[in-house]
């Protein structure tokens, strides 16, 4: 918790991840070497997940980094950074990240590429005359998995109407 | 979308994640379709996803199944379906650390990032730079340097966020990109200002006139993204502690004047960066703290999150200025988010008064187990800091820590509750039995070998000079009988100092320890039996040197000297008066005791600046038959004024009969090489100047060393005195870019300020857990005493420091702490004399309207030494 000046540089998201509800991972990109093994990412996001899935608050400092986060009925997304990074900037991200189910167009190794969910979109989805074809290349291009996203979303549709 | 919807029923069933039960070996196996012609876009896609998935997942690939899939990825190129392409160059980037000779693709990848597809170009980019080295660099130059001016933002801002990856193998390249960055800060695309903005303070990072010239450009050019002006917010801080700058530099104008910005994530950096400026005050915070206290009533978690937490650490330093909001803090110790509501409550532990406590400490209490360990310690700081601010209070307080050690948690959690009671025991003597009541509770049911070990040391040092020592013998006594091996024996070391320092408690304390005398470790076994022994000669000089006060030598140097003594057997014993001694601080010696191994383990053993000098010095052959290093003085003294042609600082060391002054030059001329430096001594009476060590050559800025050896006089009670000093040297006129020296020089000297020689220098700072058991193990032999009147000092504190700084000797027993509002005191000091001799020194101080009266008792294990150190004050 101690202060200090953070080096100027683009360099400012440590990590991105999408937890299933039981805190499976979906989708994580680590940025740096914080967390150098599967293993030590893993028991990460176990632990994160275990603290979070429970409290919707927003953001928790965790492990000594800034987490912030956001939970759509079985759908955790996360965004990870230095616990002297600006809480906000971060929030931007999540927020990015959870309009668009994005990784590969908010973040590119560690800098942040765009926020701007209304332009992310515009950069992946590729055909507009099939609704249906759209949506999912949608997914499919930003989180490298078509089927798993989409079947979330699918879940969380399910979820909702339930 | 059939595949879909079957999928979909699938995961109902089985669990939610289609891809759960994925086979590596089979999904590569897969991978082979992207050979067939034509392709299937639609299958193949699926089959690289379920590949990316896989390694997502932290699936290892060997490097020959990985270029094997590669290659065969690479013939997806000829597939003009978007989504497949898209998902090639993910799967690019993600193999380009697995897979081997991934420069195949550079030619389709830069085919896509020079088309007329826009939607590829930027992935393209993205994905080349990904495998592209230095060797590669100057082959895309061209196309990068195009790329970043492009008119597409995605392009653009592609190809800067490129570069700066690219900027980790080679910076020179990239350098020469410099110009293109430069246009691209003036897009008006907010990424893409973002981006270049970042390029272009990375490229000048190391020229501080370009970053400066950066700042103030940008700051009145109204930049658009709020990103780029946290960037910029970040950057001006940066300067402005590197040059030390105040309030009246234009910089903190700029990051004042983003207090104003219309985004909240611009204006939260900036009151950020006021709070941590180094040199902040309360006139500063001024116009940051009314900004984060609007925040902290914001709807949003994470605004009130940033907000309360940049508040706490102004806190620190300032309550004062945080207590104007303790209005709005109060509103947030019940927010539902756990981490606001404790920082919350801890801000207000700092800026409240005495009489909130007993209510925060209340509501905390009604959420603890709900917050993350994190959290839980920022907590027992708080409460620490409480307890020295208001000692009355330690009982609530003292409650609260011991109710947090009974609880669940990790153990840096408990870790940081039992050096907070410790911290708080030897701040206030009042709360010293409640605290060691506490913990002796908690060592019943400890599961962290350290934090006992910890413990148990703690009560052998404290417990027996408290009023009621038996009632610790249980708790010690326990943890022999159920504990670990490491845990018994520092509970057996307890007990002996229990033994050492109460004699009625001796005949128990015995018979305790002689029932571990079969015990099953080695460790155990073996310190009872010594501390058995020990007793039993009922001597309280060997009490004291072997149970009560451990060894004194550094551990660094001990390990040294033994190395040395096996590799050159001798019929003499090894004698321990040749280690040098520990010069820790005290706070770290409180873990170590002798041939406590458990202590070492844990703490970690570092050289300190002593043992670095002695081998600096070991290495000059002139000093190789001085002896041991005895003692090194701390912190060096500048002879120069700063900022003068040469600088030079000297640093003492004390050797048995010699003396070498080292002085370490810096030639801070541009223009000159001086070249056999050394610093001429005009020595004080009865001491004599033996050799010089010279410094062949000092060119420019280039720190140099050269030493003088003093003999220190014959008479044992001459060991002050005032040296004269002059750096003398030959002047060689250089080439001030080259470096490059003329062949004739000539002979200067430049005067250096004096350098003293004083008692402490003669005198190593040595502590005694227990100085009443030293005292009497030096005994009356060599006492010497005298009173003097210190006419010119004017509290008993500042009598304190400065006996302390004459005699260079530990203070012991936390004596050098004057308790507020007394007007006598008591100083302990202890030390090591030049030539291993014990010294300790007793001051009883008296503070009268003429000034402090002091009465100086001098033990030692030498008569001389007594003599000097009595001497040392007049």
């Amino acid at each position: 918790m101690d202060g200090g000046i953070l080096e100027p540089s683009l360099y400012m998201v440590k990590a991105v991840a999408i937890l299933d509800n039981d805190g499976n991972r979906l989708v994580t990109k680590y940025y740096d070497d914080q967390f150098p093994t599967s293993k030590e990412q893993k028991a990460f996001e176990k632990n994160l997940f275990n603290k979070t899935h429970k409290a919707n608050s927003e953001i928790i400092m965790f492990e000594g980094l800034t987490c912030v986060y956001r939970s759509n009925v079985d759908l955790f997304f996360y965004v990870v950074g230095s616990s002297q990074e600006n809480e906000l900037i971060l929030a931007s991200v999540l927020n990015a990240l959870y309009e668009s189910v994005t990784v590969d167009e908010i973040c590119d190794g560690g800098i942040i590429l765009d926020s701007d969910a209304t332009s992310i979109v515009q950069k992946v989805s590729l055909r507009t005359d099939d609704l249906n074809i759209g949506e999912q290349t949608m997914a499919q291009h930003l989180s490298k998995k078509l089927e798993v996203l989409q079947s979330a979303k699918e879940q969380i549709k399910w979820s909702l109407l339930k | 979308m059939h595949m879909l919807r079957r999928d979909k029923k699938e995961e109902e069933e089985g669990g939610g994640n289609p891809f759960h039960n994925l086979e590596k070996s089979v999904v590569l196996q897969e991978t082979r379709l992207f050979n067939e012609t034509p392709i299937n876009p639609k299958k193949c896609g699926h089959i690289l996803t379920k590949l990316l998935y896989l390694i997502n997942q932290g699936e290892s690939i060997g490097t020959t199944e990985a270029t094997e899939a590669f290659f065969a990825m690479t013939k997806l190129f000829q597939a003009k379906d978007p989504v497949l392409r898209r998902l090639v160059y993910l799967g690019i980037k993600e193999m380009s650390k697995i897979a081997n000779d991934v420069i195949i693709v550079t030619s389709s990848l830069m085919k896509d990032m020079t088309g007329k597809d826009d939607q590829f170009r930027g992935p393209a980019i993205r994905a080349l730079c990904s495998i592209t080295d230095n060797t590669m660099l100057q082959s895309i130059e061209r196309y990068m340097k195009q790329a970043i001016v492009d008119k597409n933002h995605a392009v653009s801002s592609a190809a800067l966020v490129s570069s700066l990856h690219l900027s980790k193998g080679s910076q020179d390249v990239i350098k020469r990109w410099v110009n293109e960055a430069q246009e691209a800060v003036s897009s008006d695309n907010i990424m893409v200002q973002y981006h270049a903005l970042g390029l272009l303070y990375h490229i000048r990072k190391y020229d501080r006139l370009a970053v400066t010239k950066l700042v103030s450009k940008f700051s009145k050019h109204s930049l658009k993204s709020p990103y780029a002006y946290c960037l910029l917010i970040r950057i001006a801080s940066k300067l402005m502690e590197e040059e030390g700058a105040g309030t009246d530099s234009p910089m903190f104008d700029f990051i004042e004047n983003c207090l104003r910005h219309k985004s909240e994530i611009v204006i939260y950096e900036a009151a950020h960066a006021i709070v941590n400026l180094k040199n902040t005050t309360a006139k500063e915070l001024s116009s940051a703290v009314p900004v984060l206290q609007l925040f902290c009533s914001s709807p949003k978690p994470t605004l009130r999150f940033a907000a309360i937490r940049t508040l706490n650490k102004v806190a620190m330093k300032h309550p004062s200025v945080v207590s104007s909001c303790n209005l709005e803090l109060e509103n947030l110790i019940t927010d539902t988010n756990r981490s606001i509501a404790t920082l919350a409550i801890t801000t207000l532990l700092k800026t409240g008064s005495e009489s909130s406590v007993d209510r925060l400490m209340k509501q905390i209490s009604s959420f603890m187990n709900e917050i993350s360990d994190e959290f839980k310690i920022v907590v027992v700081q708080a409460i620490q800091s409480l307890c020295l601010k208001f000692p009355r209070k330690h009982n609530v307080l003292m409650n609260f820590l011991s109710s947090m050690l009974r609880d669940e948690g990790g153990f840096d959690y408990k870790k940081a509750i039992v050096e907070s009671v410790i911290t708080i025991i030897e701040e206030n003597p009042e709360a010293k039995e409640a605290g060691l009541g506490h913990l002796c509770e908690f060592i019943e049911d400890c599961e962290h070998t350290v934090l006992a070990t910890k413990i148990l040391h703690l009560l052998g040092r404290e417990g027996p000079r408290t009023p009621t020592p038996s009632k610790y013998i249980r708790f010690i006594y326990n943890r022999v009988i159920l504990e670990n091996a490491a845990v018994r024996a520092a509970a057996v070391t307890a007990l002996a100092k229990f033994g050492a320092h109460c004699e009625e408690l001796l005949p128990s304390c015995s018979v305790l320890l002689e029932r571990c005398l079969l015990d099953t470790d080695d460790e155990v076994r073996d310190r009872a039996t010594f501390y058995v022994d020990v007793l039993k000669q009922k001597q309280k000089a060997l009490n004291s040197a072997y149970i009560l006060n451990g060894l004194q030598v550094s551990v660094v140097g001990l390990e040294r000297a033994l190395h040395n003594y096996t590799l050159e057997p001798s019929e003499a014993p090894f004698d321990l008066k040749t280690v040098p001694l520990d010069t820790q601080p005290v706070s770290e010696q409180k873990v170590r005791e002798p041939g406590d191994s458990v202590s070492k383990a844990t703490d970690k053993v570092v050289a300190s600046t002593q043992d670095i000098y002695a081998e600096r010095l070991a290495a000059v052959p002139e000093f190789s038959n001085l002896g041991s290093l005895f003692k090194s003085s701390s912190l060096p003294v500048e002879l120069t004024e700063s900022e003068t042609e040469y600088m030079v600082q000297c640093v003492k060391h004390c050797f048995g009969r010699y003396m070498v002054f080292q002085f370490d030059c810096t030639n801070t001329l541009n223009d000159q090489v001086l070249e056999n430096v050394t610093v001429h001594m005009d020595p004080a009476e009865g001491f004599d100047v033996m050799k010089y060590v010279q410094c062949p050559s000092l060119p420019y800025n280039k720190p140099g060393t050269t030493y003088t050896m003093v003999r220190l006089p014959e008479d044992p009670t001459q060991v002050t005195g005032t040296f004269s000093c002059t750096l003398k040297f030959i002047v060689k006129d250089c080439d001030p870019n080259t470096g490059e020296a003329d062949d004739d020089g000539y002979e200067d000297e430049y005067v250096l300020e004096d350098v003293e020689v004083t008692v402490a220098d003669h005198v190593q700072r040595v502590i005694k857990p227990n100085f009443g058991g030293a005292w009497e193990e030096i005994g009356p032999e060599n006492e010497l005493e005298d009173t003097f009147a210190l006419s010119t000092v004017k509290s008993l504190e500042e009598a304190v420091k400065n006996i302390i700084q004459f005699m260079g000797m530990q203070p012991c027993e936390r004596s050098d702490k004057v308790q507020e509002g007394k007007s006598s005191h008591s100083l302990f000091l202890s030390g090591v004399y030049r030539g291993g001799h014990d010294a300790l020194v007793r001051a009883k101080l008296a503070m009268s309207d003429s000034g402090v009266t002091m009465q100086l008792t001098v033990r030692s294990t030498d008569p001389y030494v007594s003599e000097v150190l009595v001497t040392a004050i007049g």
